[in-house]
């Protein structure tokens, strides 16, 4: 093959030669650094994966012995003594949360409604407080419900920690609110508008009902984060070994149970640690993955 | 029948102001409560090596070096792990096993933070004891890092299981932002003859780069404020630690563990502690976000044309 | 060279061949690129076929025909774009000179340093500056030589004619260009890897007038350095620019076809398949 050789050599064509040297001299190379990388992002993600589920079958495997009829209608009973459940656990955390629930969603969903209407500055200082609230360590806010409730009051109930609790919610049923009723078309609303229907009936009759999906995943998210919360739990609720419906004195919750259970020597102490943290984390997982579907479905149901 | 506006507006507003209450008390009480520990102490104790109440030292470094030291452990495993992670997932996976990848990921998140504590303690602590520490010990003993007896339980256990925590929360978010760096850009890297690796480092990572600065300043903040998790491993021990084995304490485990018993001058203490934590965090997030606005910043902006 | 019958080609064979081909320039007429039988399916369905032609050396060859007749999904065949899609099958041969583009051991990322692309909306990387954009692609195939990076980065904004406008300040971000000079960076970008043909998708359609009109006196400038091909929907910009045209359509079967490859006066004036006609005249479009 011959090589036409103009005089003197035409630059392009002498660096089109170097480039090719280059390219074709570094190609076994850069192929093999591609492919070692790749490979390490691989490994990498096996190693997220790892942890789920080792998680999930330990829990499984060993919550799953400890759950009997004793385990979910007695309660606790002190070391060493058969028969104890984690009924008072179950009761506590349902009537924290319920309590929690019931306060934070409506004020946190009217909040969400006045930043998704307003982008004045106080909106922004809102939003900006939200955001910062959802990053606040959770011990803080077991001090916070400490100081305002329990000291307030002079003693440790349910109620500081429903209030610890739905402190944590609530920024992230705002922030959630807000963002499913912005997503709701303007068109919509300004059709509403020129209807002459009152704000408040365009909020109840168009904006909310179309923002649901949005809001429920949101609500569901927010409730399944506060179920798992137990710093804040362990300062305001003191912990109680019997059963207590009454959110005004100490209760127990199936958080602070799994807390304590987890550093006891007695094996059948642990043992139901296990079962409930298999309960909680059923439960918790079931809203996470339920809110989406539900979002999902929803969301096809409409078009 | 329905509120007049002016009606509806205000109930709006009302609530506004109350969300906004809520977290304005919040900052007081926790202030005002740590007064009578400043009063006393002054602000030397956060810096003091001692803790030991009942002869009235309520030194604070140990707790807030090991804070910092588990959270370091955490991010250091976490910002490459969950950068791969994010990149096979965006960019590798088979377009079909992605969603199903990607929940299975972020699932890690939804569990409740005290049966990490749990299985940490009752699960992966013998394993550490037994099998991970002596390993480690003897490949990298050299570092002095792995100095001491092998527990299991210490330093080096809460910040792998932190690691674990603050995982999904990088993988997400980074996947969510690497995902949407503009395919044209990733297109013309190929045609220029780059291959798959050189697409990924040198076009798409740094297109997401803000992005992947929030996810890491994300990250950092809850490790940072863990609690539960970390109480259960770390092995309580209000000393500084000297090696990556050694038993330690953070400022939640401390405030968590010391809460009961307290009262008057240590609770107050205590509460200081949680101001402490608060500060730390805040410093910690404005140090990120500035490292996001000098990186956004000075180079070429992460912007659109 | 190896000797005849001695033992199959291996890889570095094959890298040698694609090497030594690269180096010389091919006088004006010579093939570049022959495509036979060329089609593109997209699970199962076919997007292009039937494309037999010849591209000339130095020449600029326009690929037009109404939207949906395949031009860009044949475009981007050639420089084995399909290849990440992984429902993409194409059948038929591309040969660039000797070598088999779709042979197995072809190394795309070693061909795509040969052929290089320009696309429809400029896409310089905005993380880098235009210094950075320009050699890029150098680096991407692993020239380190700082003297060549400079040399090959200068040479070819010159020829992209953004020389002038950004000599003073290589180092801003590539985002404070207009559209235009962004447009003629991605050429300049592909053009300093000294590729031998440059492959280019609607370039201008995403500009304005004038920046257009500054593009095509560009390519016609270029094609003594570098073959190019170039998609456009534009008659007029065909015929401004074009040596040689390839009119493609989209068949009854959904797939597009080429209907008529030949000079660009002849295919305008008097063109052998009446569709040519009835496109050329604007009865369709």
């Amino acid at each position: 093959m011959t090589a036409l050789l103009d005089t003197p050599a035409d630059p392009s064509v002498e660096r089109r030669r170097a480039v090719q040297q280059a390219a074709s001299s570094s190609l076994g190379r850069r192929k093999l650094a591609s492919r070692l990388a790749l490979g390490v992002c691989w490994l990498f993600l096996a190693i997220a994966i790892v942890p789920l589920v080792a998680i999930v079958v330990n829990v499984i495997s060993k919550g799953l012995p400890a759950w009997s009829t004793d385990f979910f209608t007695h309660s606790t009973t002190p070391e060493g003594v058969p028969g104890g459940g984690a009924w008072n656990a179950i009761v506590g955390t349902i009537v924290i949360t319920a309590i929690a629930v019931a306060v934070t969603v409506p004020l946190g969903l009217l909040c969400g409604l006045f930043l998704a209407e307003s982008d004045g500055r106080v909106a922004a200082v809102l939003r900006f407080t939200a955001d910062v609230m959802t990053g606040i360590p959770s011990i803080t806010v077991g001090i916070f419900g400490y100081i305002a409730i329990v000291q307030h009051f002079k003693a440790y109930s349910g109620l500081a920690g429903a209030f610890a609790i739905g402190f944590i919610m609530l920024p992230v049923i705002t922030r959630a609110g807000e963002t499913a009723f912005r997503g709701v078309p303007r068109s919509l609303n300004e059709a509403a508008l020129a209807l002459g229907a009152r704000r408040a009936t365009i909020s109840r009759r168009v904006v909310v009902p179309a923002a649901l999906p949005g809001v429920l995943t949101g609500v569901l998210l927010a409730i399944a984060r506060g179920m798992g919360e137990t710093a804040p739990l362990l300062l305001t609720i003191l912990g109680n070994q019997y059963l207590q419906w009454n959110p005004t004195k100490p209760m127990e919750a199936l958080p602070i149970f799994i807390y304590n259970g987890s550093s006891q020597p007695y094996a059948d102490q642990v043992q139901l640690a296990w079962g409930a943290a298999l309960l909680l984390m059923v439960v918790v997982l079931a809203l996470s993955i339920g809110s989406r579907l539900l979002a999902a479905w929803l969301r096809k149901e409409r078009r | 029948m329905s509120l007049p506006d002016n009606g509806y507006r205000a109930i709006l507003a009302v609530m506004a102001a109350v969300f906004g209450g809520l977290a304005v008390w919040f900052l007081i009480a926790v202030v005002v409560q740590s007064r009578s520990a400043f009063d006393t102490l002054g602000f030397s104790w956060i810096f003091q090596k001692v803790w030991d109440p009942s002869h009235g030292k309520f030194g604070l470094l140990p707790f807030i070096l090991g804070t910092l030291e588990t959270t370091a452990i955490a991010v250091v495993l976490a910002v490459p792990i969950g950068l791969g992670t994010a990149l096979a997932l965006a960019y590798l996976v088979p377009e079909r096993a992605r969603a199903a990848l990607s929940t299975t990921v972020e699932l890690l998140a939804a569990v409740p933070s005290v049966v990490y504590g749990l299985w940490g303690l009752v699960v992966l602590a013998p394993v550490f004891g037994s099998t991970v520490e002596p390993f480690l010990t003897s490949v990298l003993g050299w570092t002095g890092l792995f100095d001491g007896p092998n527990r299991g339980v210490g330093l080096l256990l809460a910040g792998v299981i932190l690691f674990i925590m603050i995982l999904p929360t990088m993988v997400a978010i980074s996947r969510d932002v690497l995902v949407v760096v503009p395919s044209e850009q990733v297109e013309g890297a190929m045609a220029l003859g780059a291959t798959r690796w050189q697409v990924l480092r040198k076009v798409v990572v740094p297109g997401a780069r803000t992005g992947l600065l929030g996810a890491f300043t994300l990250a950092t903040g809850r490790a940072l404020g863990e609690t539960v998790a970390v109480a259960l491993v770390i092995g309580n021990s209000p000393f500084i630690a000297h090696s990556l084995k050694s038993p330690a304490a953070t400022i939640p485990s401390l405030i968590v563990n010391n809460f009961g018993e307290s009262s008057g001058l240590q609770l107050s203490v205590l509460f200081a502690a949680g101001l402490v934590l608060l500060v730390i965090g805040i410093l910690v997030n404005a140090a990120a976000r500035w490292l996001v606005w000098s990186a956004a910043g000075s180079n070429a902006g992460a912007g659109a044309r | 060279m190896t000797d005849a019958g001695a033992r199959t080609p291996s890889v570095e064979d094959a890298l040698t061949v694609q090497t030594e081909e690269a180096m010389s320039p091919l006088p004006t007429g010579d093939v570049v690129m022959t495509l036979t039988d060329v089609a593109v399916a997209f699970a199962g369905r076919t997007a292009v076929r039937d494309v037999n032609m010849d591209v000339r050396a130095a020449e600029v060859t326009a690929l037009i025909g109404p939207s949906g007749s395949g031009k860009t999904t044949l475009l981007r065949a050639l420089n084995r774009m399909h290849d990440t899609v992984r429902t993409a099958k194409v059948t038929g041969s591309v040969r660039l000179g000797d070598l088999d583009v779709y042979a197995p051991s072809t190394d795309p990322t070693l061909l795509r340093s040969r052929v290089g692309m320009v696309f429809q909306r400029p896409n310089p990387f905005p993380t880098m500056s235009i210094y950075e954009n320009a050699v890029s692609g150098l680096k991407f195939n692993g020239v380190r030589k700082k003297a060549l990076l400079d040399e090959a980065a200068e040479s070819a904004l010159i020829a992209a004619a953004l020389w002038e406008s950004v000599k003073d300040r290589m180092k801003a971000s590539a985002s404070t260009l207009s559209g235009g000079e962004q447009q003629r960076l991605c050429i300049a970008r592909a053009l300093a890897v000294e590729p031998e043909v440059l492959l280019m998708d609607e370039p201008t359609s995403a500009l304005d007038p004038i920046a257009t009109k500054r593009i095509e006196e560009l390519v016609v400038e270029l094609k003594e350095r570098v073959t190019i091909i170039i998609v456009t929907h534009n008659m007029q910009q065909a015929m401004r620019v074009s040596d040689r045209c390839a009119f493609l359509l989209m068949g009854d079967d959904k797939a597009g076809e080429l209907i008529e490859y030949g000079p660009t006066a002849t295919l305008f004036s008097e063109p052998t398949d009446p569709r040519t006609l009835d496109y050329v005249n604007g009865r369709f479009g």
